[in-house]
């Protein structure tokens, strides 16, 4: 695989931001209740980690050491309030749903881990593909999260019903803790156990092995 | 006011029903002693950064927050998010040169933790939530207090329970994350349990 597909695919499936590094766990488990919040939160972190690698690659040798965070989180703040802004107008029930998760992109962990630790150091375009290669190794996550949550919770998928529930006749009693905080750390816990055992090599050894980059 | 603030420790615990700070909380919570100090900087800044929010939200950027400018027709609320994160920065600057200077064996035993916890998200989260939900200044004084206490128990609990664990025999595939998973799962259907509480 060539370098650039490696940038590309790499952070979808071998080192995974999410389930590998650790990083941007708040939001993958808060706005998984169901598969389209989940997509649209997918979507709007794939936009601003996209543009705010590409951006901070551009300017990367023009930004003095000492203030380089300051100068990061300035740019990926700006860019999450114009996604913000932008979901208000035009998607107003789903910003609603989200609540403060878009506005929290600023502090997720991928975002600035990946400026501080490849946009810093790369060119724009290798950048560019790393952001979305990122980006959309989070979204699978968090899509795989949100189909099982919301299938298993209430039988629909994106408002639709696959499995019709016994309160309107069907056979399928929903599972009400799918739809609560809890059910959430335990499907990713069982996601992570999933991975490491295809991934043998993922698992963590000694009892104070490292987990990956520590973020934020 | 007691409401509210069993409800931010317990119900509505930032690390356990809403997921933040979520980064931090998994990766220092590996020994009990760094957990312990980690926690009373996330109270110490919680009780801090969410009432300053406030004021600022109520003088500055809220809807009609300038008319003692005149510019009673001005919105400023999209610049929160910037302006939060200003302040969070700023506060835990300050009070880093406070504590240092004043209370220095606060500051020695919060160590590292205090810059660290300037992106930790659930300190963001707690300002947002504070303008979300309108909160006033006395109420916010309550929330913050209340948010970062609960925060700094989840953290002291899960990191007492990974000490132990450690003795234990995981599945290989789950040791580490995957195990520290599940168990902040338990602990959040303990947590959510305290919904049940009935407020005179």
């Amino acid at each position: 695989m060539s370098d650039r597909n490696r940038t590309l695919i790499d952070p979808i499936l071998v080192s995974n931001p999410v389930t590998l590094q650790v990083l941007g766990i708040c939001s993958a488990l808060a706005v998984t209740t169901s598969l389209s919040t989940a997509l649209v939160m997918s979507a709007a972190l794939i936009v601003v980690l996209t543009l705010s690698n590409g951006i901070i690659s551009l300017i990367r040798n023009h930004i003095p050491r000492s203030i380089r965070l300051i100068v990061q989180i300035t740019i990926i703040a700006s860019l999450v309030i114009v996604v913000d802004q932008l979901l208000q107008a035009y998607m107003f029930d789903m910003s609603k749903r989200l609540s403060v998760f878009v506005g929290l992109i600023v502090t997720n962990c991928i975002v600035l881990g990946r400026a501080e630790g490849f946009a810093m150091k790369n060119p724009p375009g290798a950048s560019l593909l790393d952001g979305i290669g990122n980006g959309l190794g989070y979204a699978l996550i968090l899509v795989a999260m949100g189909t099982l949550r919301e299938l298993l919770g209430a039988g629909t998928l994106m408002g639709h019903t696959i499995l019709p529930a016994v309160a309107d006749g069907g056979w399928f009693t929903p599972l009400g803790l799918m739809a609560l905080p809890p059910s959430a750390f335990f499907l990713l816990g069982l996601l992570v156990w999933a991975i490491r055992m295809i991934r043998p090599e993922q698992a963590e050894t000694a009892p104070n092995g490292k987990i990956g980059e520590e973020g934020e | 006011m007691t409401e509210l603030l069993l409800r931010a420790i317990f119900t509505d615990n930032l690390a356990l029903a809403y997921f933040l700070g979520m980064c931090t909380f998994l990766a220092v919570s590996r020994r009990l002693e760094t957990a312990f100090g980690l926690g009373l900087a996330m109270i110490v800044v919680e009780t801090v950064t969410v009432p300053v929010n406030n004021l600022l939200f109520t003088w500055l950027l809220g809807p009609g927050a300038l008319a003692w400018l005149g510019l009673g027709d001005m919105d400023l609320s999209f610049l929160v998010l910037i302006a939060s994160i200003g302040v969070i920065a700023a506060t835990v600057q300050i009070l880093e040169m406070v504590l240092d200077r004043h209370v220095p064996w606060l500051y020695r035993s919060l160590g590292i933790y205090l810059p660290l916890i300037t992106v930790n998200c659930a300190i963001l989260g707690a300002s947002l939530f504070m303008v979300e939900r309108r909160y006033d200044f006395s109420e916010s004084i309550v929330y913050g207090f209340g948010s970062g206490l609960g925060w700094a128990l989840a953290i002291w609990a899960l990191a007492a329970l990974r000490e132990r664990i450690d003795e234990s025999r995981v599945p290989k595939g789950l040791r580490g994350l995957g195990i520290a998973f599940i168990l902040t799962g338990f602990m959040s259907m303990g947590f959510a349990v305290f919904g049940g509480l009935q407020f005179g």
